[in-house]
């Protein structure tokens, strides 16, 4: 295993860094997720194709990565216009907004999930007045999207921030020199140097939305084929003690997540070798 | 297209960049800004860009005749070339060189065809050829630098600014560019302003040069009027290498200890104390010539490389010396390391001490 994958180099250490990097995979990621596939053992063919194909599973999964990725585009909206306030202007209260955009990271999913039920719920603050124009929120699949946008929104406030702050205002100075308006400098010049974060900011925020759980349960309602989501799904068959049907529904989850973050990713790259490290 | 620049000055916090400075470039010219870094050139040049305003009521910049204060960087049609190219990374050679025509609103935006043969014809000129759909991360240094020069002419400036363009990269192609600029400006003849800290640069590619000096001008002129004749004393300094010596100076002579040398350009009454500059080349190296107004040093070493031997000497006093000869002149002396040689000055420029280095 010399020469031919590893790539000489003036740096020490390769062994042990490599060492401790697998250890750590295998410790902390592949060990629980290879039980995961050692569950699936007990399952026949067809019992795993029931469990997987089953139509309230599809019903979640259609549900779960919609709203996932709805929610992740609604961040990466807002959280561009939330990154590009802070980092552009200068305002009374700035850093306090800063700080507040971390809340959704810090705050046990439980509470955030609870706390968007008080409001949104048809006796909550907003729900009771949404309530009066015939508008529900709260137990439909609005309430699911609402907590997954407020989860994933700091991932992209976060990775677009400093892609902004590095915007390079000698680009800005030469557009405008060639004629460019203000909208022709943000779309042809500004928006396209930032497009590997929001890539980034995107995916952070879509994966989140896929696993998440607490927050989601209280505002959902959970009724089948409306407003269940995959993990609430599989805790489902966990209470049922159907822990085969809930490894079967998880190991899909899981291959799907990380085909598609693997595109992303490879996308991403792309990008980045076209792009090069300097202008 | 002529710009003047009347009596503008700029601050940034408090400090001074710029204080009162007054400039005019002639339809056509290459101007060179040239002098060490804070002195307020590339302030200059962006200010007559419209990057800058000047501080409020400090006085006005023509273009034409035109003031063009209340102006846009947009609306001043001026090409500007920066220093890292800043070029758009996400957009191919051909895309960066159409971006100022593809911008433009729609009624006076040219067809498809005429902007594919415009950035052609451009990329042809600045010697890019086929270059048009790389990016420009698939570039050098020089080659990158062609493309921001070839995306501010695609809008046809009334006049081409460029901040210290050559600034970012290593001699060789420095030079091979300067002697190119220098051509393409002779093709074009648009008025150009070149910011620049290296003095070859801007005495080999300017047909004026404005050297600049803690935000004042200190001398405009071609370059053999700021090299040979040089106004002040930091001019004298800055240009090239010069060997300064303490002295007085009575009634028009030079005092160096123990010579005499004529020195018309301080009037003797200003100020006893002054320093004198030779040039290196300005001065002669003999052994036991039997003359007397010469100093004597001893050499120290011997550099014979380049278009001139140099020999490092040091006088008596522990001054040190730096004496340029043609190579003729050095075989027939043949000077040795530590022998004393008497040194004579052919040339001495006396200032009046104003500045500190």
């Amino acid at each position: 295993m010399s020469s031919t994958f590893r790539r000489p180099s003036p740096l020490p250490g390769f062994a042990p860094t490599m060492a401790y990097t697998l250890v750590y995979l295998l410790l902390i990621v592949l060990l629980p997720l290879s039980s995961l596939f050692l569950q699936l053992g007990n399952l026949t063919w067809e019992s795993f194709r029931e469990a997987v194909f089953d139509a309230r599973v599809l019903a979640s999964y259609r549900l779960t990565f919609g709203l996932s990725a709805a929610a992740a585009l609604f961040d990466l909206v807002f959280g561009f216009l939330v990154a590009w306030t802070l980092v552009r202007y200068r305002f009374p209260g700035r850093d306090l907004l800063d700080a507040t955009i971390d809340i959704p990271f810090t705050l046990p999913t439980a509470v955030s999930g609870i706390a968007l039920t008080a409001i949104w719920a048809s006796n909550g603050w907003i729900g009771s007045w949404l309530d009066g124009f015939g508008i529900r929120v709260a137990y439909t699949s609005w309430g699911i999207f609402l907590a997954l946008a407020f989860i994933g929104l700091p991932f992209v406030v976060r990775t677009l921030q400093p892609a902004i702050e590095e915007l390079d205002a000698e680009q800005e100075a030469a557009a405008a020199g060639l004629g460019a308006g203000r909208f022709a400098i943000f779309a042809r010049v500004l928006l396209p140097a930032l497009v590997p974060a929001a890539v980034t900011g995107f995916a952070l925020a879509f994966a989140r939305g896929l696993g998440e759980y607490g927050s989601v349960v209280f505002i959902s309602g959970n009724m089948p084929f409306r407003t269940e989501i995959v993990s609430l799904l599989i805790v489902t068959k966990l209470e049922q003690y159907d822990t085969n049907g809930a490894a079967a529904i998880a190991v899909v989850m899981l291959g799907a997540s990380f085909l598609i973050l693997l595109a992303i990713n490879l996308l991403q790259q792309r990008v980045r070798r076209l792009l090069g490290s300097e202008g | 297209m002529s710009i003047e620049v009347r009596n503008v000055s700029k601050s940034f916090g408090g400090r001074k960049v710029l204080d009162a400075v007054d400039l005019k470039v002639e339809q056509g010219e290459l101007l060179a800004l040239l002098g060490p870094s804070g002195s307020g050139k590339t302030t200059l040049l962006r200010l007559i860009a419209g990057m800058e305003t000047p501080d409020p009521g400090s006085g006005e910049i023509l273009f034409l005749g035109d003031d063009v204060r209340g102006r846009d960087v947009r609306d001043r049609q001026v090409g500007f070339v920066f220093q890292h190219y800043a070029l758009f990374r996400h957009m191919t050679v051909f895309e960066n060189v159409a971006f100022g025509l593809r911008v433009r609103p729609r009624k006076v935006r040219p067809s498809k065809a005429e902007i594919r043969e415009r950035v052609e014809k451009l990329l042809s000129m600045v010697q890019l050829e086929g270059f048009g759909g790389r990016f420009p991360a698939q570039l050098s240094g020089g080659q990158r630098q062609r493309v921001a020069l070839a995306r501010a002419l695609a809008i046809e400036p009334r006049v081409l600014l460029l901040d210290e363009p050559f600034g970012a990269l290593d001699a060789k192609v420095r030079a091979g560019l300067r002697a190119w600029l220098r051509r393409l400006h002779s093709e074009l003849h648009i008025t150009t302003i070149l910011v620049t800290h290296d003095q070859d640069e801007a005495l080999e590619v300017a047909d004026r040069v404005v050297v600049m000096n803690q935000a004042r001008i200190e001398q405009v002129g071609t370059p053999h009027e700021v090299f040979h004749a040089p106004a002040t004393e930091f001019v004298m300094d800055f240009l090239g290498t010069v060997n300064v010596f303490s002295g007085r100076v009575h009634r028009g002579e030079a005092d160096f200890g123990t010579l005499r040398l004529p020195c018309a350009n301080v009037p003797s009454h200003t100020a006893d104390q002054v320093r004198l500059y030779v040039r290196p080349h300005e001065l002669d190296l003999a052994r036991d010539s039997g003359r007397q107004d010469g100093l004597t040093a001893t050499v120290l070493r011997s550099v014979p490389a380049g278009s001139c031997a140099k020999v490092l000497l040091e006088t008596v006093d522990g001054v040190a010396l730096q004496v340029d000869l043609p190579f003729e002149r050095w075989h027939e002396l043949s000077p040795i390391d530590g022998e004393r040689l008497e040194v004579f000055p052919r040339h001495v420029r006396a200032f009046v001490p104003d500045y500190s280095i």
